[in-house]
């Protein structure tokens, strides 16, 4: 109601007294000028929010840098009473428990986006859409204790053994933990908190993809996966690359469910079914009561390499995805 | 194979079916379609699993005294921490987030476009945690104390750049000759917008709000670090004290191994799902109004 177009004779009347009234120009004048600078105020103050949260914990862990310098990054040893910081242990965590969800959900996640885009009938995909973004709507903590009451323990019952009966030459799959809490339990928790966002992202890109094209390539005798695999993916590979990002991010920087799920740990091992940590796990469960200042400034350097990887990590889907969006179709 | 399908005499009488090469290729097809299906299927599986979950155990713990008594019979504290600690962060959030969407809808010319997006994404992409440890360094370290109103500011940050994108989106929809409409009258720029651009776009502010809501009520992250240390055994409305609220409750009687607190915890969830995903439904229907009404 309020929304429709307001009616001519208010703007009318706002109109005829601008023209007949200096006092009005000027007040004119004055209100563009504040709306302007008020607008432009605040997309300062996020610019400088994004600044001092960069300061922040950058200062925070300065301590920690000029005592352990890079080497912090490739040290083992976790020990806050005896004063020894190494993030290998959490770095390693933090890479495979991503690589993991990015390896199972991306796949997932752009088959969804293909379905969604290109084979659902509209009623399907209207009913469908929705019901992927709602998993995306599932607070972390929930979702990190489903993983912990109900997942964990079905892991550890039937999947983990049978993993580890069938691969356990491969040092990944070692043996499996009473709990089911562990680093396999964390990658399966991320893998189900990326695919949202992978498959949202990827359903629009591939909804852009312009329908001649499909067309062409159906009219020389194409299959509708030969129509994919050759029209629909090469077009929008930078776009699914950004998507992929996007993702990354998410998993790289979940702090809470996987602090749930993963049993907590900080040694460096590659064992998927042993108790590990992430960067930002550790983060959660050992900022609030911090041993000493060392280790405190230790969790500020973690903080300040997440923040690093997950900038990056968005400015860099953000160049991918606008570098190619003129070559394909992407938008 | 290719080869003897294509020597193979044409038969008139033959029905009309894809033979060799061609029928691999369907099969193939098919073959993928069906993988496709059944990700997406899998997909809402997964969130029918999880909220089944939620939902059977949760309600074993439902009952009026849950809901409206202070621990250690019910939640009630919780529960309004968190609609006080959202609520604040909202009114920081809103404000900020559709000024920087009007600024890039309206003001901002070909260069400063790019770098704002680029915030906004970037702040998007950012890790609660992060935002988290930032607002922890600024406001609670150094014996300054948690509170709920330093949640507050770091759910605000969090909020923004998804209450500008969602209103940029709208604002995007506010058709042109609309503007053009007001130009041509002479009627200055800020009075159009205040006036006629905002107005119209105010279906989809309050959508982008609601969505944003939604997120904050769930974000463990930062009332963890800045609002944990009540434990919702009384009220507590003040914002300069620390609030109990419900995501750190969850994340506490979790970490407990308690059969009565998981309890409590899948009620919680219970309560915390509901509210997000009625919060997620009605600004997806508000959205689909106020889009059509802009459309027409």
């Amino acid at each position: 109601m309020s929304a429709t177009p307001p009616a001519g004779t208010a703007s009318l009347k706002l109109a005829r007294s601008n023209r007949q009234s200096p006092a009005r120009k000027r007040a004119d004048r004055f209100g563009d000028m504040s709306l302007r600078l008020i607008c432009a105020g605040a997309a300062v103050l996020a610019a400088v929010v994004l600044f001092l949260i960069a300061k922040e914990v950058i200062e925070g862990a300065q301590p920690a840098f000029s005592k352990f310098g890079f080497s912090f990054i490739t040290h083992q040893e976790w020990a806050p009473p005896l004063e020894k910081f190494g993030g290998r242990g959490v770095i390693l965590g933090t890479l495979i428990t991503s690589a993991m969800a990015l390896c199972i959900g991306g796949p997932i996640a752009i088959s969804i986006g293909i379905f969604l885009a290109l084979l659902a009938p509209t009623s399907v995909r209207n009913l469908f859409s929705p019901l992927v973004e709602m998993l995306a709507a599932i607070p972390s903590v929930i979702l990190g204790f489903w993983g912990l009451l109900i997942l964990g323990p079905v892991l550890v019952s039937t999947i983990e053994p049978f993993l580890h009966n069938t691969f356990g030459f491969i040092p990944l799959f070692g043996t499996p933990q009473t709990t089911g809490a562990g680093i396999f339990n964390a990658g399966l928790i991320l893998t189900i908190m990326v695919i949202p966002i992978i498959a949202s992202v990827t359903r629009d890109l591939f909804m852009a993809v312009p329908r001649e094209l499909q067309d062409g390539a159906a009219a020389l005798g194409s299959t509708r996966w030969e129509v994919i695999r050759g029209v629909v993916l090469p077009t929008t590979l930078s776009g699914m690359t950004a998507a992929c990002l996007l993702g990354l991010g998410r998993a790289l920087g979940e702090a809470i469910a996987v602090s749930q799920v993963i049993g907590g740990g900080t040694e460096s091992h590659i064992s998927l079914f042993k108790n590990g940590g992430t960067m930002a796990s550790i983060i959660a469960l050992q900022f609030p009561s911090p041993v000493n200042a060392l280790h405190e400034a230790s969790l500020y350097y973690l903080a300040a390499l997440l923040l690093v990887i997950g900038m990056a990590s968005n400015v860099l889907a953000n160049y991918v995805g606008a570098r190619f969006s003129g070559v394909g179709a992407t938008r | 194979m290719r080869r003897r399908a294509v020597h193979q005499e044409f038969d008139p009488t033959q029905p009309l079916v894809a033979t060799g090469n061609l029928r691999r290729r369907h099969a193939v097809s098919r073959v993928v379609q069906s993988l496709a299906v059944a990700a997406a299927i899998a997909a809402v599986a997964v969130l029918v699993i999880v909220i089944w979950a939620v939902v059977s155990h949760g309600i074993k713990a439902i009952s009026w005294e849950f809901i409206t008594r202070p621990a250690p019979k019910g939640v009630a504290p919780n529960l309004v921490g968190t609609a006080e600690i959202v609520g604040i962060a909202t009114l920081m959030a809103m404000p900020i987030g559709v000024l920087i969407a009007l600024f890039l809808s309206e003001y901002s010319g070909p260069r400063s476009t790019r770098p704002v997006q680029l915030l906004m994404d970037v702040m998007n992409g950012l890790p609660s945690i992060i935002i988290a440890v930032f607002v922890f360094a600024l406001l609670v370290a150094n014996g300054k104390g948690q509170a709920g109103i330093k949640a507050s500011v770091a759910l605000a940050i969090i909020m923004v750049p998804l209450i500008a994108r969602g209103t940029q989106e709208v604002l995007r929809l506010v058709p042109a000759a609309q503007r053009e409409a007001a130009d041509a009258l002479g009627v200055a720029r800020w009075r159009s917008v205040l006036t006629i651009i905002l107005p119209a776009a105010t279906g989809g502010i309050v959508t982008a709000t609601l969505l944003s809501v939604a997120r904050a009520a769930g974000e463990t992250a930062p009332v963890l670090l800045l609002s944990s240390l009540a434990t919702g055994d009384a009220f507590q409305l003040n914002p300069f004290k620390e609030i109990p609220n419900v995501p750190v409750r969850i994340f506490q009687l979790s970490e407990e191994a308690n059969p009565e607190g998981f309890t409590e915890a899948w009620g919680l969830s219970l309560i915390l799902i509901a509210i997000i995903l009625v919060l997620g439904l009605g600004s997806r229907y508000l959205l689909n109004r106020s889009k059509r009404k802009l459309a027409r």
